[in-house]
Order: C-alpha cells, then structure tokens, then sequence
C-alpha cells in the first residue's frame, strides 16, 4: 500500500546504443514461442509466487523486452516454477522455459563477467 | 609358431581385463564411504545370492526380455546363456582330456584346433554337446542379422542408431560364431574330432580340406575375438560386464542421492542401447526423437549432453517398467538436471512463517488444484460430510510443494520451499495431511520429513469415507475409464485406491494400456521444452485410445491431467472427489460437527 513509487518515476528512456539484448536474443532462440505474448497479465494474475509477493510474470516479460538484465536478476529469483502461468497462457507459451532460460542466462553472464 | 594364432585373441583379452579393472576399480571407489559399507556388507548377506540369482536369470537368461517379446528373449538368450555354457563345458572338456583341474585360458577357446585325437573319455559326448552349443548359438547370431532388417518380428517398432566403435564391435560379434563353425568343420574334416555339425561340414568341404586353409580360419576366429574384445569397452557392449557390477552395487542399496556419483556411470555404461524404451515413449508421436532415455544415456557417455534434451521429457516413467537392465531413468534425469540448474536457485527469501492454526487434519490443496476449483469444492464437501476440523492450508497464500521445482531440478530451492511448509504442517500440530495433487503427494511423501503426519492422498481418504461408511454413493450405470496419472501409478504405485473408489460410483472399464502402461496425458510439469501444440498431440493420442472403449466419463485423480484432457471436445473428465460428490446419496443429510458439539462431547469424555 505504501508502495508510492510510481508518483515519481525513473526515466523510461530506452538507450538503443547501450541496449542489452543478450537475454532476450537468447530466449527468443530456445523459447521462440514468447515472441507472441500480447502481455495480457493472465500469468500474473495465477501466479503462486505472485500471490505471497510482488513478483509480476508480466513485467518480467516487459523488462526482458526492454534488456533489464540487472533487475530482472532480482525478481527471476522469486519464482516458483509451479506452471500456473503456462496453463493459463493464452498464447500457449512456455513461461516455464522462458524462466528457466532467463535464470539460465543471468547465471552465464555473471560468469563471463566475473574471470575465473 | 602354430601358438600365433592365439595371439589377436589374447591381446584382445588381455587389454579388455585391464580396462575393466581400470574402470570398475575407479566406479566403486568413487562411492561415497556409506555406500562402499553397504556393498562389502551386502556380500556377507543373503542379498549376495540374490544378486547371483538375477545376474543369472537377467543377464543370461534375459526374462524380461522374453516377457516383452519371447523372439527377442530368444534371440538374447541363445547369445548370452549359449555363449556362457559354451565356455563352461569347453573348460571341463579340457579338464577332462588333460587329467588336470588346470589349464591355460585360450586352449578350450581353440582347443579342437589344437587337440586333434579324440580318444579321451567321453570325447564323443563332449563334442556332441559342443556341437549343439554353437548351433544354439549360431541360431541367436542368425535371428540378430534378421532383427537389423526385420525388426518388427521381434516386436520392436524402432531401434537405436549405431555408432563406429558399435559397428566394429557387433560385425565381429557377428563374426565370431560363423568362423567358429568354418573353422571347426575343416578340423573335423582334417582329424574327425568332430561332431554331427563340424563333421559334416568337413565332409562337404571335401577337398578343401589343407593345413593351411584351417590356419587361417582358426586365425581368423582369433582375430574376430580379439576385435570384438578390443571394441567392446568403446562401444555399447560394454553394458555385458558393467551389468553385472550394476546388479551388485543395486541390490546393496546404493542410489542417487541428489546428485552425481560414480553409480551414474555405472547405470549409464550398463545401458545396452536395446531401445525398447524408445517404443514405451509417447514424445515419438509428437515427432521428438533424440531425447529418449536411451539417447540421453549415451550423451552423457559421451559427456555431449545438451539442456535442450535433457529437459524434453515428461518425466512418465514408462521407459523405466520395460528397461531390461532395470536402470533408474528417472532418478537418473532429475540428477543431471540438478547438475545442470546447481549454478541458479533461488532463495526465497520472502517467504514468512505465518500462524498455523491448530487442527485434526490439513489440507494441502496445490497450485495445480487452484486450477480446478471443482475439485476444491468437491474435497471441501467431503470434509464437511466427515465432520473433520481441517485448516486449509493453501487457502488463500501458500508457497508451492516444490514438487515442480524438483522436476526442474531446483532442488535447492525446493528445500527452501519444503522447510516453509514442513514448519507450517508441523505448528498446526495436525495428525493427517490430505491433499488432492499427485505431484504434492510424491514431494510430500518422499522429500518432506514430516514427523507424526500421515500424508493421504485423496483417493485414499475417500475410500476410508467410504469403507467407514461416513459417506454412502449410489452406483450409477456410466461407464468409467480411470486414468493413471504419472505421478501417482508410476510415480508413487498407486493403482487401486482411485479405482475402489470409483468402483462405487459406476462402471470401471479395464483397458489394455492401464496401470504401468498407461498413457501419460501430455500436460507434465517434467517437460519444460515441450510446446502446448506438440502436448495437444500426446493427449490427443490418449484420447483417441481411450475413445475406443467408448467411456461415459474418464476419470482421473490429478487436477493437471483433469486440465489437460479437458481441453479436448469430446470427452467428459472428471476428478475423482467430483464422481463422489455427484454420486453422494441425497437422503444422508449432512453430519456437521459443529465446535461446540464437538467439545461438549469432549468434556463428556473427560469426566
């Protein structure tokens, strides 16, 4: 409720020279089926994990677009994998694999990031 | 210089004993130390026999394989269990013309090569029986060479492809036993030590008949061991010996624990690439055929194993009831990908221990029920029917059972998840855990340490309902397919309970692929690869076996396969508890136990 956050928002600016389309590239090679989500928010609005937090399959979905690798770090964590928003998708996309494949991802990076 | 000839085939041998030695050597060393205990005790055991049992009746006798299909059974058995007496009877023959329990290992191998009179006792019945043998073999060696072409006769829609080193190896399998026979009959030819097989074909190869000729075949029978010995450890016949050692190391009790040990090799080296888990599997008819279990087995042989395979499967179960070898594919699968997701699990560090209410029993509904209301309703009802005090426990806010997490092998995460619940179940001080989902029935009953909880399933808890006489069903005239969902048949061994309880309720109809073999309806969480339209398929395949019964209802005790079928236009599917309900008989009025009776009643007893 005190989440008042959003009177003052950040910048919404997309910098295309510096986007970071790393995860969403790789996602959409394994999981082509998220190219055709409409972001109806019926994943959301299942969701198990989203039910005890504020974790939003949706948004999840808009930061890969927008190559938020940073945040969505974070928020991937909270899922909990019980394939709710996969049956409910109308779309029929595997949000299951789209998760999978994101945490996936981050954790390659973080290890090209950091040299052994 | 005649004793060159046992040259290819001792180096053959000599290098495969080292190799194995090397290898089993190392598979049991990388035991872990309870599981090296719990195989030395297990030969002081009456399990030791065991095991010598099975290694007799499986890798020799093949039964399993005779069950499938008694060709194919045949066709094992010939080669293996002849092969095996060949080298049993050849010993004691030496034995027998040499006066000596001692005796070098390549002469019965050649020994009618280099023992040319045939005046010892018993040499007539010794060759008689050796002549059978080889054409008790040479008849597997024959219907092997069929099977490559025709293998629908041996009951197998389709068989593995082979790599080089298998290649090598099975043409010089294929080579070993003709050679013998050519090679035998032109001895028999040249000295008559013979029998009805060898000797006549001495007699028709007639003039043939040269010292030199015979040196060449005998040499090149050597050579074919020597190449079938030299190929074996890099090809898939390396699962002969590595059988054996997996019956030992299997009946001690050693298993996988989570994560990868030696035992994964020695599952994996013990897979024959026979390929009769590839005809139990439905992915085929979604056109996905490189993700089998045998596949996923060679792959990780080869260490060449890819997430995009290793993830495409259903987890069902069905390629592990028909595996001749017995190997875990499942526990096996779910390892590797614990393997493969260690790097990224989750902590979940928001979720809270809320207040468990206290209670009789729990219900644990699951998020795949939250799916299928109806049968919330429906489990509600009965509780109320049994006048039980339940707190439901996933009401409103409750983590997943991790089951899923599991299947997706976040099984550190899951733990988080299994702790937060585990401390739930166990503040509320219930006595019963119900729940209405398969998958949280197998989490619950295999990785949650629930002390003083009975975890029910459902089906379970009707059928005491039921047998207690709380509730009373009319049996209704509609006739009834039960479906096995994977989780609870396979998966837990669960087949009757759900099936005595629809028995009150109607007609159940038997079917031929039921219970072990039943289908899986194509919704798994174990796949997380798989596309909603290659599922529909599989549950079409389903549907379409089970349409020919001509069911009023399929039935089935797990709210994802209830979804999935649901999808389908010509069927009615229903949850077990839903059938209940309907079935409740209208004249039993509800028996409400409110509080307030309850503790009067209590305070009754205590007095």
């Amino acid at each position: 409720m005190n989440d008042l956050s959003f009177l003052k928002p950040a910048s919404r600016q997309i910098d295309f020279d510096n986007f970071d389309d790393r995860l969403l590239l790789y996602v959409l090679q394994y999981e082509p089926s998220f190219f055709t989500c409409i972001s109806c928010g019926g994943c959301t609005a299942t969701c198990s994990a989203g039910n005890l937090t504020n974790f939003n399959v949706r948004k999840i979905g808009l930061w890969l677009r927008r190559g938020e690798t940073e945040k969505l770090s974070e928020e991937i964590q909270k899922c909990m994998f019980c394939g709710k928003c996969t049956l409910v998708c109308p779309r029929d996309i595997n949000i299951r694999n789209v998760i999978l494949l994101i945490k996936k991802r981050i954790a390659m990076l973080k290890n090209e990031n950091t040299p052994a | 210089m005649e004793k060159l000839i046992i040259l290819p085939f001792s180096i053959g041998f000599i290098y495969l004993l080292g190799i194995l030695g090397f290898r089993f050597v190392k598979w049991v060393g990388g035991l872990s130390r309870l599981d090296k205990l719990r195989l030395i005790h297990s030969f002081k055991t009456r399990r030791f026999f065991d095991s010598l049992k099975e290694v007799f009746i499986e890798g020799l006798l093949h039964r399993k394989i005779f069950r499938k299909n008694p060709v194919l059974g045949y066709m094992h058995m010939s080669l293996a269990f002849g092969w095996f007496l060949l080298i049993v009877v050849g010993h004691f023959e030496v034995m027998v013309s040499r006066q000596s329990l001692i005796a070098p290992i390549y002469l019965p191998v050649f020994f009618r090569y280099f023992e040319t009179s045939h005046s010892f006792p018993l040499s007539g019945i010794f060759s008689f029986l050796m002549d059978l043998l080889l054409l008790f073999v040479l008849s597997g060696v024959a219907l092997a060479m069929l099977k490559r072409f025709k293998k629908k006769l041996f009951g197998m829609k389709k068989t593995t492809r082979l790599k080089t080193g298998d290649r090598i190896a099975l043409v010089s399998l294929w080579m070993i036993f003709p050679l013998r026979l050519l090679a035998e009959g032109m001895s028999a030819g040249l000295y008559g030590n013979g029998s009805f097989l060898t000797s006549t074909l001495g007699h028709i190869f007639g003039n043939l008949n040269s010292e030199t000729a015979n040196l060449s075949l005998w040499t090149a029978y050597s050579c074919s061991l020597g190449f079938f010995f030299a190929a074996l450890p890099n090809s898939r016949y390396m699962h002969i010996p590595t059988e054996i050692l997996l019956i030992f190391v299997r009946s001690a009790g050693v298993k996988l624990k989570k994560r990868n040990n030696t035992y994964t090799n020695i599952q994996v080296f013990s897979c024959s690439r026979c390929g009769l888990c590839l005809d139990n599997c439905q992915l085929s008819a979604a056109g996905i055929n490189n993700t089998q279990s045998v596949y996923i087995l060679k792959n990780i042989r080869n260490h060449n194993l890819s997430d995009e395979q290793l993830f495409n499967c259903l987890l069902c179960g069905k390629c592990e009831v028909d595996c001749p070898v017995g190997i875990n594919t499942i526990d096996l699968r779910i390892t590797q990908r614990i393997e493969s997701t260690r790097q990224y699990n989750s902590s979940y560090e928001y979720l809270e221990d809320g207040p468990a209410p206290n209670a009789d029993t729990v219900y644990f509904a699951g998020c795949m029920t939250h799916l299928t209301p109806g049968i919330i309703a429906s489990m509600k009802k009965l509780f109320q029917l049994a006048g039980e005090s339940v707190w439901f426990m996933d009401k409103e806010k409750a983590p997943c059972c991790g089951r899923p997490l599991m299947l997706a092998g976040q099984y550190e995460a899951a733990s988080k998840l299994i702790a937060n619940n585990t401390r739930k179940i166990i503040g509320s001080e219930a006595k019963k855990l119900v729940v209405s989902c398969p998958i949280c029935y197998k989490v619950f009953k295999e990785d949650y340490e629930l002390v003083n909880v009975e975890v029910v399933f459902h089906a379970e808890y009707i059928l005491n309902l039921i047998r207690q006489q709380i509730i009373t069903l009319k049996k209704g005239s509609d006739r009834i397919i039960y479906h096995d969902p994977c989780e609870l048949g396979r998966g837990m061994g669960m087949f009757e309970p759900p099936r005595e309880v629809l028995r009150a309720t109607g007609k159940v109809i038997p079917i031929k692929n039921e219970k072990q073999m039943a289908h899986c309806c194509g919704g798994s969480l174990g796949n997380l690869k798989i596309s909603q339209p290659e599922r529909a398929l599989l549950r079409n395949q389903a549907v379409e076996d089970y349409l020919q019964y001509r069911p009023d209802v399929l039935a089935t005790a797990c709210p994802m396969c209830k979804k999935t079928f649901s999808r389908h236009p010509g069927l009615k599917v229903q949850d077990i508890s839903e059938m209940v309900v309907q079935a409740l008989q209208s004249k039993v009025q509800p028996k409400a136990v409110t509080k307030k009776a309850k503790s009067e009643v209590l305070e009754a007893e205590l007095i």
